[in-house]
């Protein structure tokens, strides 16, 4: 404990933009020697994909020299960078500080999209799992609308997601492809990327109204009941896809454009978890946590509840319909048993394992269970019992999750941290 | 002189049982009306009455003149009438600011969109109800909490923190029902002071539901009696104080003080 706290104060005066260097360093490391020198001297076949896991898995004799892998790429490189470097990432941090705080922001986040992109490229299995994670964290996020900030227990979360995906894909497909269920393409291909956004949209809007399915409901039963109504209305969903032959039924539907790359899907996850934050920080959204509290105070204090929880259906649905858009743009492919009773489980242990009422919970909850899932795929059913102990564990000892009723403030993140300010 | 709220005739069932009959009130702008009686005479049914919780079963109720019977309890809270509640009615994940900027809630104008973008109008608005929401904090001597969740607070601090938040809905009348439940004497004591204080700085009319015989005679105009759903006796203070149906009703069963 003494030392972790040591360690804490050690590190304590590295600002965001610090941090930001410190994984540069790391992931140009792995970038220039990770193949060459680094994995080819520890004995390991390849570049650890993630972080060594599947390898120490499959192959347990290869485990100190993936954890030495990681020392040297990662923990090494990116703590010593980060601490040496505060001489010169405070005052660029403090210049930083001085310009409009958008900027900033801008600023930070090109950075680290530049650092993801590295990253990611180095392999396009790592890609793939960033970019599904990142679909998951705005999952996450708009499940955490309805289920967190709301305080209902909703489960038709792939049911809105399923709707996303299959509007956009059903107008990206037949407009911009040819293919074996609409046949020509209607528009030149090269308008499919502007397209895109619009689309996406249209699929969240389209989830959107068919949330009012769920939220109508919600003014008169919570709880169990509602639990149930919103189960069947994703049991509905999915049964009506699988009947529907002209969209493919079960077999599904493949061949959407690749309208998806690593940047886009970045640009949408920050848009997400912009607007979700002024809306959950704005009276208007903190109304919800209002109406989950006490609904008959609620409105006694003039709060119109069923507006509002109309609009935490239909927001939180919105989003989860665009990350079915983006979801089904990543795989160019869908089939209904993609948005069944797994893809919910994923989707509540995301949100529960992260902490409701707080985005930061859920990023975290995304980051985490994905990056896990992906891990331990070499356990195989293994993995099926493992995350859900570490769920149970989480629950038993923080029942609103790892990080709950917390919201993150971007001036204080961004901000320089001189020694000085410590002492306080 | 036109009454701010009126109420007349208003009878309510509750399936069979008739817990409300022929009720009449008028109250005039900046008076202070008490409403005793004993535990279950349908004081509180009477506030979620005229507050919109139940619709009545007949009668007619004005604010300002205009109809408010049969409108949801939001609407009717944004025309003018803030509540309390006897056993205090809380956000208990929300901190004590948040709890005084919600109840600003149908004087915002910027709508979703201004929500979602963070636009200017928005952020204008929500700086002045800050504002606003610091000044009733001061005011009900809870700026020390702002940013403590609600639970944490002692009880007396609760229910000021309750009064504050229905006096930032902007109200023409305030109903508080029984605001000195579980007081000590030196809660009591304070809390009068403040319903003087808030009656005086917000121009506001009052009507309370009150056991403590000493707070109602000390701090009201105007009172009625109810047993079992009915007005037995109302007048100024000294009147019920002294109605042989009222001492015999209510008042002889418990202390007076
Ligand atoms: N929602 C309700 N449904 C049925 N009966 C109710 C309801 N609310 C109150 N009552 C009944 O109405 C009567 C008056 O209750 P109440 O107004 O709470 O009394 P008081 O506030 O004077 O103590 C009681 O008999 C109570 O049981
Ligand atoms: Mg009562």
């Amino acid at each position: 404990m003494e030392l972790a706290r040591k360690f804490k104060e050690m590190f304590s005066t590295v600002p965001m933009i610090g941090w930001l260097l410190g994984i540069l360093v790391g992931v140009l490391i792995e970038f220039y020697w990770g193949y060459d020198y680094i994995s080819y001297y520890l004995g390991l076949p390849k570049i650890p994909v993630l972080f060594g896991a599947l390898i120490m898995l499959k192959e347990p004799l290869m485990i100190p020299g993936a954890i030495g892998y990681d020392l040297i790429v990662y923990v090494i490189p990116v703590f010593l960078v980060a601490r040496v470097t505060t001489f010169a990432t405070n005052p660029l941090a403090t210049f930083l500080e001085k310009l409009p705080l958008i900027v900033s922001v801008l600023i930070h986040l090109v950075f680290f999209y530049f650092i993801l992109h590295l990253w990611s490229g180095i392999n396009d299995y790592r890609e793939l799992v960033v970019r599904l994670t990142m679909v998951s964290i705005i999952l996450t996020i708009s499940i955490n609308v309805i289920n967190g900030y709301q305080g209902e227990f909703s489960c038709s979360h792939p049911g809105f997601m399923a709707i996303g995906a299959y509007v956009s894909s059903i107008l990206t497909l037949l407009l911009f492809t040819n293919d074996k269920i609409f046949g020509e393409a209607l528009l030149p291909a090269y308008l499919g990327p502007w397209f895109f956004p619009i689309a996406l949209v249209l699929g969240g809007f389209a989830a959107a109204i068919g949330s009012l399915l769920v939220a109508i409901p919600s003014f008169k039963t919570r709880g169990d009941y509602l639990a149930i109504i919103s189960l069947a209305f994703m049991f509905i969903v999915k049964s009506a896809v699988e009947n529907l032959n002209a969209i493919g039924g079960a077999r599904g539907m493949g061949g959407q454009g690749e309208f998806a790359p690593l940047w886009v899907i970045f640009i949408w996850t920050i848009l997400a978890i912009w607007i979700i934050h002024n809306f959950v920080t704005s009276i208007l959204g903190k109304a919800l946590n209002a109406v989950r509290d006490d609904e008959a105070a609620s409105e006694s204090m003039t709060v119109k509840t069923r507006k509002t929880k109309m609009t935490a259906f239909m927001f939180g649905a919105f989003w989860a319909g665009v990350a079915g858009g983006l979801f089904a743009h990543v795989l160019a492919y869908i089939n209904p048993g993609m948005f069944g009773i797994n893809r919910l489980a994923e989707i509540l242990a995301m949100v529960y394992f992260g902490g409701l009422n707080s985005i930061i919970g859920s990023i975290v909850g995304a980051v985490s269970i994905n990056v896990l899932g992906e891990a331990l795929r070499p356990l195989e059913l293994f993995k099926w019992i493992i995350i859900p102990l570490i769920l149970i564990f989480v629950m038993i000892f923080r029942p609103y999750g790892l990080i709950s009723f917390k919201e993150f403030n971007v001036k204080r993140m961004l901000r320089a941290k001189s020694k000085r300010e410590q002492g306080a | 002189m036109t009454a701010l709220l009126n109420v007349n005739q208003m009878t309510h069932y509750f399936g069979g049982l008739r817990a409300v009959h022929n009720y009449n009130l008028s109250i005039n702008p900046k008076q202070i009306t008490g409403l005793i009686g004993p535990n279950g005479a349908g004081k509180t049914t009477i506030f979620n009455l005229i507050t919109g919780v139940y619709t009545p079963t007949e009668g007619a109720i004005t604010l300002s003149g205009e109809n408010i019977k049969g409108l949801e309890t939001n609407e009717i809270a944004s025309k003018g009438l803030g509540r309390t509640f006897q056993n205090l009615a809380l956000w208990r994940h929300m901190n004590v600011l948040d709890h005084i900027k919600m109840a600003h809630y149908s004087q915002l104008s910027y709508g979703l969109l201004g929500a979602f973008f963070n636009t200017p109008a928005c952020r204008r608005q929500e700086s002045e109800v800050e504002e606003n929401a610091y000044r009733l904090l001061e005011l009900f001597d809870i700026k020390q909490y702002a940013f403590d969740i609600i639970t944490s607070l002692p009880y007396g601090a609760q229910r000021r923190v309750e009064m504050a938040r229905a006096m930032a809905t902007n109200p023409k009348i305030l109903f508080l029902d029984e605001p000195t439940a579980g007081m000590t004497p030196d809660e009591l004591i304070q809390m009068i002071k403040i319903i003087r204080q808030v009656h005086q700085d917000f121009n506001v009319a009052i009507f309370l539901i009150e056991h403590r015989m000493k707070f109602v005679m000390e701090l009201c105009e105007f009172i009625q009696t109810l047993v079992f759903g009915e007005v037995i006796a109302e007048g100024e203070p000294e009147e019920i104080q002294n109605n042989p149906e009222v001492i015999e009703a209510y008042l002889g069963k418990e202390d007076l003080t």
